[in-house]
């Protein structure tokens, strides 16, 4: 019987090492996919317990850990409130973490490779680990600046406000309204979390969402840039003087019986108005028409060139802005909506500054970020971000001559409201219509340059206490623009 | 000339020295558990070190004096086990304690049950004076396994809890009789084969190139089996039935050295499990838990947060009392596998699972040396009984194989296992000291007495 016995041992070591190998797998290679789960609550226990790094503001925190004297020894504040929630997001023990809190993480929790030998140093010394710091690009003036401009316009104010340094990509602005206040998550008594989180997450204005990032809505006239830009490229215009199709209507033969109006029913000055014109009463007949001309092709490539389809800001949640929905292959009438920014089109705040950003920065769209340095706890600048190409949306001719038309529109057309003395501004407003039973967008897309300082600034207002008829980019969402402008370049 | 004759050593010395090292191992985890948690080492250290002391110099003196050829690893193993199991539980006592303050110790209980394991091994190795008896109880013991399986379908003495109905309760104690079932079996499996042996492997018909044993050399032990098997599945122990299945199969396989019963133990599992899967929901619900637990984290949620628990313990582990095996519903039992890899990592969970090993393999090879077939079978029995458990409950934990409840032995809370697997210890080392106790001199004529000065009455 001894010849089964053996077996049996040798049956019983397969079974061990079975257990042996398992329990590697488990406990080594999987265990940092099993840690970064959701609903760890060791992790979060741990992390709860660290004193987690600050995002900053020219060195002053909008998010830190202060000393807490319950078990988890550290509690997470948010100075500011709300004002900077897009940015930072929450950090939850119910319910995890949301924007830089959570994509910045691994650095704010101390658990970054480069902070590696912090973590050895604080081991041997018998410290607790200590997290990184995350500096942002955000200009306090210009954030508080566009907060207290959609403030002003009412209570129940939906909009936002993005505004980046055009030749950089920073962002210096990201503005949500509604907002809400990060310190009722990051609180450590969970009943109230738990009734906070309630409110927020069914308050229909989506008080958690992040407007300037997250938010498609049609971008109306404030598109017509984009359709301007290819019309450009492609040479169906060569340059603003030239003559385009105008007029009350534009209709497309072929037995369809739609016609595209213009916004107030006019009829732009003339049946054959110059393209600068055309830009500067926002004419939907002209640029239906020129839509029309470049062809769907043209205009998704150029869209696409200046991010539409794209997600650049890897930091915070993001929705593309689209051109189409999916590759739909439109009609006549469809396009010639598209062409000014309405039927399927739908775009982000940032998205659009990123539009003006491009212009003002002579054709070249710089990939934004929010995130300017990340250091160490001894200070040590473990990241600086370095500003990227994110491509060549148009030519450096093309930009100029949209800037031409841009600036224009300051001067004489529809977006007056934003003239700064002294300062080169060019901006396109947009009033999108959305459905009938609801008020229209009011959009409002802008560059400022003064000498070497420039920044580009989108506002979208989605609804506000304004009455319907008095709702236009121009008179609700320039105001707010040219503030910002003027906080950034501080005039 | 008489041929020189290899006599094992006793190495009770060694034993000795071996037993220090594991009561060293148990009172440090309690003092670093108390250090972990409060900061303090608790004050109560000495108690339950003189606790620990006093029942490994009880053991030792016992195996000395009853056993003195025994297996000299086997104790000072188990020893360290039941030291760490219990520091463990404790840990978990004041991790709940500080949530709530009621909750009820499960450590002291546990230590009672220890002394009350104890006494068992010690019973056993003083009643058992030679396994061989215990084979003329064959019957008897097979008889036993079965009512004690019966027992918790009883009415009245029953309990029902979570789901599987294999308690038994008079007053405020419980027992789980099937680990009291567990050693009848056993010796009920190994003293039936050993007499059937012969006919079971010899003779029969032979049909499709299997030799088929005759019916009536079979019948017995298979009714037994499957009375068992039944009754297992009334009372939803999936782990029992495993065991039993196992015990069963690969003993059949030693005693008639045909390969062959394994092919068929495992044709018929695999059958038997595939028609469990398709009729039993619970069992479902388990291999989807073992498949993809984080596809219903609610209803996973202790495999989950087992595995959490593990990959939080990494390679080095929190330390003792510095983890969360609180927060893994059953930590102190089921999961306790789970908590020891939170708290003493990789390493020590690897370290754990060598004891074990190594407790397998001392079991083997008692088998391996014995000198009677009884013995042998018994031995191999004993020994696969623990590795069978091992390797379905930390299988079960670490996600190896579906989970199925079975106690991890000497480690886990719970009165039956931890008596009952002393007693296994106590028949593995009476079965030793047997095997390596050298044979009695015979010799008629020259007596000792008469080179004495002075007689000793």
């Amino acid at each position: 019987m001894n010849k089964p016995i053996r077996n049996l041992a040798i049956a019983c070591l397969v079974m061990f090492m079975a257990l042996l190998v398992n329990i590697n797998y488990v406990q080594f290679v999987e265990a940092d996919s099993l840690n970064a789960k959701n609903g760890n609550k060791r992790v979060i226990n741990e992390e709860f317990s660290r004193d987690r790094g600050s995002i900053l503001i020219d060195g002053k925190p909008i998010a830190e850990s202060v000393k807490s004297k319950d078990e988890y020894k550290f509690q997470r504040k948010y100075p500011e409130g709300g004002l900077y929630a897009p940015l930072t997001g929450y950090f939850s023990y119910i319910f995890g973490r949301s924007a830089l809190e959570n994509s910045e993480n691994r650095v704010l929790s101390g658990s970054d490779d480069r902070l590696f030998v912090n973590r050895v140093i604080d081991l041997l010394s018998n410290k607790q680990p200590k997290g990184g710091s995350v500096e942002v690009t955000i200009d306090p003036l210009a954030q508080k600046t566009a907060a207290e401009g959609l403030e002003a316009l009412g209570k129940g104010t939906k909009g936002a406000v993005a505004a980046i340094n055009p030749k950089t990509g920073a962002v210096l602005a990201m503005v949500t309204q509604p907002s809400y206040n990060p310190n009722r998550l990051a609180s450590h008594d969970f009943a109230k979390v738990q009734k906070s989180w309630e409110e927020l997450t069914t308050d229909k204005n989506q008080p958690m969402l992040n407007r300037t990032t997250q938010q498609t809505l049609p971008p109306g006239s404030t598109f017509k840039l984009v359709t301007a830009a290819a019309a450009l490229e492609k040479g169906v215009v060569d340059d603003v003087d030239d003559k385009i199709k105008a007029g009350a209507r534009l209709s497309f033969g072929g037995g369809i019986t739609y016609t595209l109006p213009n916004e107030n029913g006019g009829n732009c000055g003339g049946d054959r108005i110059t393209l600068e014109q055309a830009m500067n009463v926002s004419c939907n007949v002209a640029f239906g028409a020129l839509a029309l001309k470049v062809g769907q092709t043209d205009l998704a490539e150029q869209a696409g060139k200046f991010g539409f389809g794209t997600d650049p800001l890897a930091d915070l949640p993001m929705n593309p802005s689209r051109f189409t929905s999916g590759d739909t292959p439109l009609e006549q009438p469809q396009l010639a909506q598209s062409g000014i920014g309405q039927f399927e089109v739908a775009a982000t705040p940032l998205q659009m500054a990123m539009v003006a950003g491009g212009i003002a920065n002579d054709g070249k769209v710089m990939k934004p970020y929010v995130v300017d340095t990340v250091r160490a706890p001894n200070l040590r600048v473990l990241d600086k971000t370095q500003p990227k190409t994110l491509s060549e949306a148009v030519s450096a001719s093309t930009a100029r001559k949209l800037q031409e038309m841009m600036v224009s529109t300051v001067q004489v057309g529809t977006a007056t409201s934003a003239q700064i003395p002294g300062v080169d501004v060019g901006a396109k407003t947009g009033t999108a219509q959305s459905t009938a039973d609801r008020p229209p967008y009011a959009w409002f897309v802008s560059y400022a340059k003064d000498g070497d300082d420039s920044v580009a600034v989108a506002v979208l207002v989605e609804s506000s206490n304004t009455a319907r008829n008095e709702i236009a980019g121009g008179r609700l969402a320039g105001p707010i623009a040219k503030s910002v402008m003027e906080a950034v370049l501080g005039k | 000339m008489t041929t020189p004759v290899w006599v094992p050593r006793k190495r009770r010395g060694a034993e000795f020295f071996l037993t220090v090292l594991a009561v060293f191992i148990g009172i440090a985890a309690y003092a670093s558990v108390g250090l972990g948690v409060e900061g303090t080492i608790p004050s109560d250290t000495y108690k339950l070190g003189g606790a620990l002391i006093v029942v490994a110099i009880a053991t030792h003196l016992v195996v000395r004096r009853v056993a003195p050829y025994a297996d000299p690893v086997l104790l000072p193993l188990v020893i360290a086990l039941n030291g760490l199991g219990l520091a463990m539980i404790y840990r978990i006592d004041l991790g709940y304690q500080q949530v709530n303050p009621d909750w009820k110790a499960l450590a002291n209980g546990q230590l009672m049950w220890t002394g009350f394991g104890i006494v068992a091994f010690a019973l056993v190795l003083i009643v058992v004076r030679d396994h061989r008896r215990l084979q003329a109880l064959t019957y008897t013991f097979g008889f036993a396994a079965i009512v004690l399986l019966i027992l918790p379908l009883l009415p009245g003495i029953g309990r029902n809890i979570r789901g599987a109905r294999i308690w038994i309760g008079i007053g405020p104690f419980s027992f789980q009789p099937g680990e009291a079932a567990k050693i009848c079996l056993a010796i009920f499996f190994a003293g039936y084969l050993v007499v059937k042996r012969d006919a079971l492997a010899l003779a029969g018909r032979r049909f499709a190139g299997i030799d088929l044993p005759r019916g009536r050399d079979l019948g017995p032990i298979l009714a037994g089996w499957l009375l068992s098997m039944g009754i297992l599945i009334f009372q939803r122990d999936l782990g029992s039935s495993l065991l039993f299945f196992g015990l069963f199969v690969v003993l059949l396989y030693i005693a008639t050295e045909r390969p062959g019963w394994l092919v068929v133990g495992a044709l018929l599992f695999a059958a038997g499990a595939y028609m469990g899967y398709l009729a039993f929901g619970h069992v479902q619900v388990r291999v989807n838990a073992w498949l993809d637990p984080f596809s219903d984290p609610d209803k996973n949620y202790q495999v989950i947060n087992g595995l959490f628990g593990l990959a939080h313990g990494g390679l080095l582990g929190q330390g003792l009392g510095q983890g969360s095996p609180n927060l893994t519903p059953f930590g102190f039992s089921d999961f306790i596998a789970a908590s020891l890899g939170e708290e003493l990592g990789l390493t020590g969970l690897m370290a754990v699972l060598m004891i074990y090993g190594l407790i397998v393999e001392r079991g083997l090879r008692i088998a391996l040396t014995c000198r009677d077939a009884f013995g042998k079978l018994l031995a191999a029995g004993l020994a696969l009984s623990i590795a069978i458990q091992v390797f379905v409950v930390v299988g079960g934990v670490t996600r190896l194989i579906p989970l199925t409840g079975l106690t991890t032995p000497f480690l886990a809370q719970g009165g039956s296992s931890i008596v009952m697997n002393w007693a296994i210890i106590g028949l593995l080392l009476r079965i030793s000291d047997q095997t390596r106790r050298p044979a009695p001199e015979i010799s008629t004529f020259e007596s000792d007495e008469a080179t004495q000065v002075v007689k000793l009455s």
